[in-house]
């Protein structure tokens, strides 16, 4: 009687055990690797402590290899992932094909910066929590600016650039006025051109999705480049991206370099960059159109539908995402750290505003549009890109074209007809050009 | 005046060769160097090449963010599984077509071979699909059969090629001895081609373990292998290029020293049946 009695007991036990642990929910958290989203690791602590029952498993990967693998899993559904880690290129396009479930416990959703916030929102629901947002602007060399006898405006034209770049440029000492992206590829010339391209009143479709490299626009577009490079640019501009170009920076070789608000907190930081202390920011150029050349990016946090683990991922982004975050990141490592871009809040607290790029990160978000995002009507959202699926593989196409034109392969009258019949037959065989 | 003449050639090959030996290694050493500096050194302009202040720290660092050993333990299975069973099936298939070929066993041959010209993307969602409702995603069994199947063919054409080269009486006589196929195949053919089985076993190793489109569509965590570490340190928008260093000297260290002890059977696996 006694053996029964126990054996019920262990029993009992041993289901009370399965009950507990099969309670506990994993889930899978597919992210690139940045630092603000490695800092996000070493700090789930704070999460796991008041959520026990959820456990957090990291699949970090770079940007690229990423989007391939989140893509293909959430196209087929097959379920890999519970957290996704995703760019404001996908948002608009997954949250319409209904991949994505709308975020519900996001904290304060008003406070979030609207150029961020719209970018993310479907249908007037909110598809992805930004974790990081960005926009670009112009980083240049203080001594360098002031010994070439200039003075860089807080918002200066395409004009100053060329100007100042020329003045500062000296081949001999392997000094070169300006470091712009020359690398092919969607996310990396094309990102940079098509944002330039609507300071100069450029657009990629009329309203009728016909493609517009034909357009004077686009020709004064790529001249305007090919010949700023061509006088001021680094030797080998078509292989550099935005490392490359950080490298050059970094070690004293670029006057000015116009990229990533993102890139402020690594040419300031006296560990890696050798001008740490000589870095000035300026809004990124313009043409006197009314549009600026830069544009926005967030980084942020969606669920893809058909999850099983629906409530503990709403609660995760509502964590990651939370002012309360940005405050745990500042004590543990100080406000330069705090990821940026995303909380009004943020600004408007007087230690941030401290930190030296922040007040020119905010002007720089705040003065791209994604869905106005040139001078003329487009009939599509996107400052840097188009928000359709087809856009990655045309533009990463163009972006070869124009790299080729860069290194000198081709003329820009060339490779702008290259570029219009291109893009033409994509768009035809993808059924909007009828 | 032949010797003078003959010892300066014999110079200047050996000069030539071990220049472009280090050329083609320099890739490798460079990533090991750089392993050992700072980020700020690893990107520095002029690059400095042996005088850098030598730091064990990019180690440490990945060492403390990525379960190491898990993915080398997953890159070890995935390469000896689909290896081992790749040869079951390459072995009897190899001694079929030396031994008893049929009138299309060429042109089976080159099929098989043509497999390899197919772009691995145009298969990826199809077998993506397949993996999703067989429950294959991340698991160490579909890994294994991607990668057997990926690397058969070769598989089966260097065993071919090797046992080509034995003659086929000696099978004949052990047949009249009134050995059975099996017997045939693990006590007399099998011995004679330990040599080729095992270049083709390293080969397959080394094309296993470097695998990276397949491990890195259908792996997430629990069978991910070395690829994936290394690509946990790669970043478009950020220099952590001595991380990524650390995590490459650490992914390829296993494979090197296998290759560099196993070099005198890699090389006459890959130049087999070159030179007639």
């Amino acid at each position: 009687m006694k053996s029964l009695l126990a054996g019920i007991l262990g029993a009992i036990s041993l289901a009370a055990l399965a009950s507990t642990a099969s309670a506990e929910t994993t889930l899978t958290i597919a992210t690139v690797n940045n630092g603000d989203m490695i800092r996000m690791q070493g700090l789930t602590e704070d999460f796991t402590k008041n959520n026990p029952d959820i456990k957090l498993e990291w699949v970090t990967l770079e940007e690229n290899v990423l989007r391939e693998k989140v893509t293909t899993d959430i196209a087929t559904k097959g379920g890999q992932f519970d957290v996704l880690t995703i760019g404001t290129y996908e948002v608009p396009i997954w949250g319409k094909k209904g991949w994505l479930v709308p975020l519900t416990q996001v904290d304060d959703p008003a406070d979030l910066l609207p150029a961020i916030a719209g970018g993310l929102t479907v249908d007037g629901k909110l598809m992805a929590a930004p974790f990081y947002g960005e926009s670009s602007m112009v980083m240049y060399r203080t001594d360098l600016v002031e010994a070439a006898g200039e003075k860089m405006p807080d918002a200066p034209t395409w004009a100053d650039i060329k100007r100042i770049a020329g003045k500062i440029t000296n081949k001999d000492k392997e000094i070169y006025g300006v470091c712009l992206r020359g690398k092919a590829g969607w996310g990396e010339n094309m990102a940079f051109l098509t944002a330039t391209s609507n300071s100069f009143g450029a657009r990629w479709f009329d309203e009728n999705w016909a493609p517009q490299f034909d357009q004077k626009e686009w020709k004064d577009t790529l001249d305007f480049y090919l010949e700023l490079m061509k006088a001021d640019g680094p030797p080998g501009a078509s292989s550099n991206g935005f490392n490359e170009n950080l490298a050059l920076f970094n070690a004293g070789k670029c006057g000015m370099w116009i990229d990533a608000t993102v890139a402020a907190s690594f040419v300031t930081n006296p560990k890696d960059s050798k001008v740490a202390d000589k870095v000035g920011f300026a809004l990124a150029p313009d043409n006197g159109l009314g549009k600026r050349g830069n544009w926005l990016w967030a980084w942020s946090l969606a669920i893809p539908a058909g999850t099983q683990k629906e409530e503990a991922a709403q609660k995760f982004i509502g964590w990651a995402t939370s002012k309360g975050y940005t405050e745990l990141v500042a004590s543990k490592e100080g406000w330069a750290n705090v990821p940026p871009g995303t909380r009004t809040s943020l600004y408007a607290n007087p230690e941030y505003a401290k930190v030296p790029f922040a007040k020119m990160t905010l002007d720089s978000i705040n003065s791209a549009d994604p869905t106005k995002p040139t001078v003329k009507p487009v009939p599509y959202v996107g400052v840097q890109f188009v928000a359709i699926p087809e856009f990655a593989g045309i533009a990463t196409s163009v972006g070869q074209i124009f790299s080729a034109a860069l290194a000198g392969e081709k003329t820009s009258d060339e490779a702008l007809a290259e570029a219009q019949a291109v893009t033409t037959r994509e768009m035809t065989k993808a059924g909007y050009i009828k | 005046m032949a010797r003078a003449v003959s010892t300066r050639r014999k110079l200047f090959f050996t000069a030539l060769s071990w220049t472009i030996a280090f050329l083609i290694f320099f890739p490798v050493l460079w990533t090991v160097l750089t392993s050992f500096k700072t980020e700020g050194e690893a990107v520095s302009i002029p690059p400095t090449f042996l005088f850098f202040d030598w730091t064990l720290e990019n180690y440490a660092v990945v060492q403390e963010r990525s379960d190491y050993v898990k993915f080398a333990m997953n890159s070890v299975y995935l390469a000896l599984g689909s290896t081992l069973l790749a040869l079951l099936i390459a072995i009897p298939a190899a001694w079929a077509m030396a031994f008893a070929p049929g009138k299309r066993t060429k042109d089976l041959l080159m099929w098989m071979l043509s497999t390899k010209m197919m772009p691995p993307v145009g298969a990826l969602i199809p077998l993506y699909l397949v993996f999703r409702d067989l429950k294959l995603l991340d698991s160490h069994v579909g890994i294994i059969i991607v990668l057997m199947l990926l690397n058969l063919p070769i598989i089966i054409w260097m065993l071919y090629t090797y046992f080509k080269e034995i003659p086929g009486e000696i099978l004949e006589a052990s047949r009249m001895d009134g050995a059975s196929i099996g017997k045939e195949l693990i006590y007399v053919l099998a011995p004679m081609a330990v040599p080729g089985i095992a270049s083709t076993v390293l080969l397959n190793i080394i094309l296993a373990w470097n695998e990276s489109f397949w491990t890195l569509t259908l792996t997430t965590k629990d069978a991910a292998p070395l690829t994936q570490f290394i690509a946990s340190y790669s970043s478009p928008e950020g220099l952590f290029w001595a991380k990524l260093s650390a995590a490459s000297t650490m992914a390829i260290a296993p494979i090197l020293v296998l290759g560099w002890f196993a070099q005198k059977q890699l090389v006459r696996g890959l130049t087999f049946g070159a030179v007639k």
